[in-house]
């Protein structure tokens, strides 16, 4: 890791020259604020406040509105992710297909709640909404791979997987 | 456009490669041009095809439609020579389970008509030229260079097509009226953000043939005279939303987007927008303003979008599926799509099929067949030789229907009439083993939760009923909870803003009225009838069934089971959560529920 040198406002200068690229790449757009920020969270991992302050004044929108947004979608997050994010899905079909039993054996093995991260940052552990999978049931993702038909058995090794590498 | 006999799609899903499938892919490309099949054999990358973890790498050949599975570079020079030369199928490489694609979709089921879902599966999503074979592009084509905006309208409207989208108001109408207003520029919008737990036939279109979408959305502009378009795609979707953005810079160098098309004059661009997370955002209104890169919360309509929609410019906006049905209507004829379905219901419609049913997966059908067809022959029946209890149909915000509604026939006015709706096609069918008020507990979860918090009714009021329900669930439901109920339902109906809150109470309606003697049961007995309601049930571990394997201390999350190995085990009630992993991972059926 490089060594990265932080401003007064709070963010880092690799950081900070990623959000002024999406920035610079978005800002002519109609409606451009959901696209960088849809862009900042696929690329910097969060949104945190510092960043929204910074993005409110590069776009020239009160910060108030760029704050609103954020909080309103809940794909947005204002912390940084685990290295591995998995997402329980919580669509029907799955929540009859035993999604909450998995969770439940998830907190024992990791010890966090939904929306929590492990200390050591490998895991964050979130809710999410019907991925679309429905035929797979029960599914969690893990980060960008949806998980399909998993046996409660079997469950506990990929817990592990993760929390090892 | 070349011939080829023979189509390979090879996974280059993420985990494949990592698993070595650019190496087995380029293995295979160099052996086909040693053995000199190279022009006979097309080779395509896909996205998954089976499950990558058990799988991968793995492709599929067409037209045998053979699923092969686990290779390796070493083993392409004996595949090729086998089944590329000598025409023969290697066993010892074939999957030993079923396709992913093929299991959501497969062969068509009987009854099934396939309209919208015609080409997924068959085509290469990634290939102009592919859906181009399949009559692709040719309605827009006969669109821009032989009808006036005026005829297809006409056409759209004589075949009698309604919005898939849930409500049902015919597509041609919402053209005619966005047509008339006379302001500019008008914009057309996509709603992809299908939200409905439960539905996924809008994935299913936009990741397998996003033309369709795409050549409809340029028709439908052309019939109202929009020049810029978004579909509004829901981030859960990453691979609909590259897919769309190949699609429509492939249309872009093909001229059939952007300026001039076809040499008529008329222009038009598309543009993909990702939602982030909100269920709301499928509310027309709040999917414009989230375009527009606010908050996605609902206005009151009147002004509806055609008036003033996208910046305050007239809007049209259509569902996923009846942007995609427009090419076929043109290509086919008004009378061809209205000979399908019922009086007021034309055409077709995909449904996802999930829950405890054998089959699940898509469907698309014609409208007027009955509850009972898509249930027992489409589906396969319930799962495990149980008994069907009920049916969700319309997602969070429609009504369950039971065995007496089995034989309606599948339409708008049918299904609105029985109490529940249409919506967007999302069926999820549930067996005896469901508990009712856990089901409306969960629907008003999910409300609660996508609530904007825009209208107290709405905000305020799912909140109240999902605190009932969970109060009746833990065992702590009153004398008068019922009452209580119905006339929150029947208040938060009539003063919602928009159709989330409006709709919001209809699962807990249908239930009540459906299964008021299971809410009864709760209250008053402090039982679940179908043993789910954790706080009214306990495990038991039957001392002559059990084996004493260990398998179920092992997976106990609280460690409530003890026993020594060989004998049989027990629980304890005091340390129990009653999550039920243990009666789920029992291989002799020794746990049993008590109420």
């Amino acid at each position: 890791m490089e060594a990265t040198v932080t401003h007064t406002d709070g963010i880092c200068d690799n950081k900070r020259a990623l959000l002024d690229e999406i920035i610079t790449a978005n800002r002519e757009r109609p409606g451009a604020l959901m696209v960088v920020l849809n862009e900042t969270q696929n690329k910097v991992g969060y949104v945190s406040e510092p960043m929204q302050v910074y993005i409110a004044r590069k776009m020239r929108v009160p910060v108030g509105a760029v704050h609103g947004v954020v909080t309103f979608y809940s794909f947005f997050t204002t912390q940084p992710r685990g290295k591995h994010t998995m997402k329980f899905c919580m669509g029907t079909a799955c929540y009859v297909g035993g999604v909450p039993q998995l969770m439940e054996k998830a907190k024992q093995l990791t010890g966090i709640e939904m929306g929590q991260t492990t200390s050591d940052g490998q895991l964050t552990m979130e809710l999410c909404r019907c991925v679309g999978a429905c035929s797979q049931a029960p599914v969690v993702t893990v980060d960008e791979e949806v998980i399909g038909r998993i046996k409660p058995t079997k469950f506990p090794q990929l817990i592990k997987k993760l929390l090892e590498g | 456009m070349a011939f080829y006999r023979s189509h390979v799609l090879i996974s280059v899903d993420p985990e494949c490669l990592s698993r070595g499938a650019h190496e087995v892919l380029d293995a295979l490309n160099d052996e086909l041009i040693v053995q000199g099949l190279n022009d006979e054999v097309q080779v395509l990358e896909t996205s998954r095809i089976g499950d990558p973890y058990r799988l991968g790498p793995d492709m599929l050949v067409y037209p045998e439609n053979v699923h092969y599975a686990n290779l390796s570079v070493d083993d392409i020079p004996y595949l090729v020579e086998e089944h590329f030369l000598k025409g023969r199928v290697v066993e010892k490489f074939r999957a030993s389970e079923k396709a992913i694609a093929d299991e959501e979709l497969g062969a068509p089921k009987p009854k099934e008509v396939r309209v919208v879902l015609r080409n997924c599966g068959k085509i290469d999503p990634h290939n102009i030229e592919d859906y181009i074979a399949e009559d692709g592009y040719q309605a827009l084509a006969r669109v821009i260079t032989a009808m006036k905006p005026e005829q297809v309208i006409d056409e759209v409207m004589q075949s009698g097509l309604r919005g898939r989208g849930g409500a049902g108001f015919p597509a041609a109408k919402k053209w005619q009226l966005c047509r008339q207003v006379p302001d500019n520029p008008k914009y057309l919008t996509c709603n992809a953000d299908e939200g409905d737990p439960g539905a996924f036939m809008n994935r299913r279109v936009l990741e397998s043939d996003p033309h369709s979408v795409v050549e409809g959305m340029i028709i439908a502009a052309y019939a109202i005279g929009a020049r810029m378009g978004y579909i509004y795609c829901r981030a859960e979707y990453p691979i609909a939303v590259q897919n769309l953005n190949i699609a429509i810079s492939q249309a872009r160098e093909f001229g059939f987007l952007g300026e001039n098309i076809f040499g008529s004059g008329f222009s038009f661009e598309l543009e993909v927008r990702m939602g982030a997370g909100a269920f709301v955002c499928g509310e027309e209104t709040a999917l414009i303003a989230s375009i527009e890169g606010k908050r996605g919360e609902p206005r009151p309509r009147p002004p509806f979008p055609a008036v003033k929609g996208v910046w305050g410019k007239p809007t049209n906006n259509n569902n996923v599926e009846t942007y995609a049905v427009v090419p076929q209507i043109i290509l086919n004829g008004a009378n061809w799509y209205a000979s399908m379905g019922t009086e007021k219901s034309k055409g077709t419609k995909t449904f996802a099929i999930a829950g405890d049913v054998i089959h699940t997966g898509l469907i698309e059908v014609p409208f007027g067949i009955t509850l009972r067809e898509v249930i027992f022959e489409v589906g396969g029946g319930i799962k495990d030789g149980k008994k069907f209890k009920a049916i969700q149909t319309g997602g969070p915000m429609g009504g369950c229907l039971v065995e007496e509604h089995l034989d309606l026939p599948l339409d708008y006015e049918a299904l609105t009439a029985a109490g529940s709706m249409m919506g967007s096609g999302g069926l999820i069918i549930m067996d005896d083993e469901t508990c009712m008020v856990d089901m409306a507990r969960f629907f008003m979860e999910f409300t609660q939760d996508e609530s904007c918090g825009k209208c107290t009714p709405c905000r305020v009021g799912t909140r109240r009923l999902l605190e009932i329900h969970e109060k009746i669930c833990a065992g702590n439901g009153e004398p008068g909870d019922l009452e209580l109920l119905e006339d929150l339902c029947s208040e938060i109906m009539k003063n919602s803003l928009c159709g989330l809150g409006q709709g919001a109470p209809n699962p807990v309606v249908s239930m009540m009225k459906h299964f008021r003697a299971e809410y009864e049961a709760h209250i008053f007995e402090k039982k679940c009838p179908a043993k789910v309601c954790r706080a009214l049930i306990c495990y038991e571990i039957q001392p002559p069934v059990c084996t004493g394997c260990t398998v179920c201390s092992r997976n106990c999350p609280v460690e409530a089971i003890s026993g020594e190995r060989r004998q049989a085990h027990q629980i304890d009630a005091a340390k129990c959560i009653r999550c039920g992993i243990c009666a789920q991972v029992c291989n002799f059926n020794a746990i049993s529920v008590l109420s």
